[in-house]
């Protein structure tokens, strides 16, 4: 394994990404709530002016729940890949645990060959699990469900014949996969929630991490990543092979208090209905500090705190979530505008190895 | 304010008549406030499975939303092998991380037996304080012959819940404005 198996080019500097999780919340500021419908055709919108911008990622998560709207991200990844041509198409993330791994490869090798080689694939087990019931799983099988469809998506990247036979799927006997990637294999990563606990698991399965942060410390999201190489170590890998990927809330606007002001409801009102509680004032204003993970302010605060982290983590992508709770889409745009003419160029220059 | 008193055991009756008191306190001495008693001998609640608290059903999501909806919770436990009730401690475990934040929380006790005053402290209160509540510090602590066939026959015993009644809706008032004075440092 190295950086290039999952198409990153150390050169090049930090890279970095747009998610989103498909929420479908009002706007706190006008109380308006736009349709689905529009909602999603923006997402490939936001997609498109991020590709304009030079972002180097767009990536989409599944969620099975009210107040979302990407309960089938692939087929929306499948769209962006269309409309886009070179920005990387990824899911943040995909739940493997309560899907079949046969079509989860299907879906995204034919999005990585409509997009010309840029589909990926990061396989998370769900925060919110209400899914489980509704696709009839057992969230007692929580665990075993991810370790055993998480193998077998690996299985059926690395051998396009498979023979396998686990618990929670019939047995594929000589099964032939098909479509295959462009390049023969799909880059797969691991989500992970933030605790050394679930970092380590990435590195038991040999496997990138990509870590969800949603505010605190840098050094407090450290401890994961570092428990992460050290066990894959341990395991006889060399962790400098792995690139590593952290996720979290960025708003910029053109003063740090502007920032703070207009995200704010977004993420507050956002999250008492998504995860039926809200986000302290206290936490969120800390947020603004150098070192806190949460990249929140001016361009020139965001810059100096991405290099911070990357300081920190030595990680290899960034991928921000600014469109969360009802964000409008000209603010989106205003933030691509930040991110593409001030926020990239910077990041870049000091992160690039060449 | 949303005032919810949550009778904690599905065993026996001391603890549904210290609620019960202080229902009828606090709808004498604050008649504009919104006040629900929950008794979990009168719910059929799930144990706790690992979901988030609104995607539970019937009596289970009635309890658990109507606790985050409260500005203001008195638990009422008994004591039961020097602990807690599991009924209890369940409900808690249906609770999100956090789950009581920016809430009053008020403790009734009702046990056999005077060896039992400091269960609530040293059980109780922890449980509380990582939940993140703002506890009433001083609790009531009633005995067996406090009680006398469904009513509170010790006067102090009374005395005692109205005081922690009182300081119950203090707290809470004075908290809000901490609240505010807190929030008005940020002009976000």
């Amino acid at each position: 394994m190295s950086f290039k198996d999952y198409r990153i080019d150390e050169n090049e500097g930090l890279e970095f990404g747009l998610y989103t999780l498909g929420d479908h919340l009002e706007n706190p500021h006008t109380g308006k709530t736009i349709s689905a419908q529009q909602r999603l055709k923006e997402i490939i919108e936001m997609s498109k002016l991020a590709e304009e911008a030079g972002i180097d990622v767009v990536s989409v998560g599944e969620s099975h729940q009210d107040h979302f709207t990407t309960q089938a991200h692939s087929v929306l990844l499948s769209a962006i890949a269309q409309a886009t041509e070179q920005i990387k198409v990824s899911s943040s993330s995909t739940i493997i645990s309560t899907s079949d791994p046969v079509r989860v490869f299907e879906d995204f090798a034919t999005i990585d060959l409509i997009s010309d080689g840029r589909a990926e694939v990061v396989a998370g087990r769900a925060s919110r699990v209400g899914l489980y019931e509704l696709l009839g799983y057992d969230l007692r099988d929580y665990e075993e469900l991810f370790e055993e469809k998480f193998e077998l998506l690996l299985k059926i990247n690395q051998e396009e014949r498979v023979n396998w036979e686990g618990k929670f799927r019939k047995p594929l006997r000589d099964a032939h996969i098909l479509p295959r990637p462009k390049n023969g294999q799909l880059p797969i990563w691991r989500a992970v929630g933030g605790t050394p606990a679930s970092a380590i698991k990435a590195a038991y399965q040999g496997v990138p991490m990509y870590q969800a942060m949603l505010g605190g410390p840098a050094s407090v999201f450290k401890q994961p990543i570092d428990a992460y190489r050290e066990t894959l170590g341990h395991l006889g890998y060399d962790s400098a092979a792995f690139p590593v990927a952290t996720a979290g809330f960025f708003y910029a606007a053109e003063t740090t208090q502007q920032a703070l002001k207009e995200y704010y409801p977004h993420i507050n009102e956002g999250m008492k209905l998504t995860n039926g509680r809200g986000f302290p004032k206290q936490a969120f204003a800390q947020g603004a500090h150098l070192k806190n993970v949460m990249n929140v302010g001016s361009p020139q605060e965001i810059i100096e705190k991405i290099l911070y982290q990357h300081e920190t983590f030595n990680h290899q992508r960034y991928i921000a979530q600014m469109d969360f709770g009802g964000v409008p889409f000209d603010k989106i745009m205003k933030n691509i505008e930040l991110i593409g003419q001030e926020i990239l160029p910077a990041v870049k220059k000091y992160t690039a190895k060449k | 304010m949303k005032i919810t008193l949550l009778s904690g055991s599905t065993v026996g009756t001391k603890t549904r008549t210290a609620m019960n008191y202080t229902k009828n306190i606090l709808e004498e001495k604050y008649p504009g406030e919104e006040v629900t008693l929950l008794d979990l001998a009168e719910f059929d609640v799930d144990f706790s499975d690992g979901r988030d608290f609104r995607e539970y059903h019937g009596d289970t999501k009635t309890v658990t939303e109507t606790i985050m909806e409260s500005d203001v919770i008195f638990i009422g436990t008994p004591i039961f092998q020097a602990s807690i009730p599991g009924s209890l401690k369940n409900v808690f475990d249906l609770l999100p991380q956090n789950g009581l934040r920016d809430k009053i929380a008020g403790i009734l006790v009702t046990a056999g037996s005077s060896k039992h005053y400091l269960i609530a402290e040293t059980q109780l209160k922890p449980i509380l304080a990582y939940m993140k509540a703002q506890i009433v510090q001083t609790y009531t602590f009633m005995e067996e012959r406090d009680f006398y066939r469904k009513e509170i026959v010790n006067e102090d015993a009374v005395f005692r819940i109205e005081r922690l009644v009182e300081d119950a809706i203090v707290l809470a008032e004075t908290y809000k404005n901490i609240k505010r004075l807190k929030e008005e440092q940020y002009d976000f």
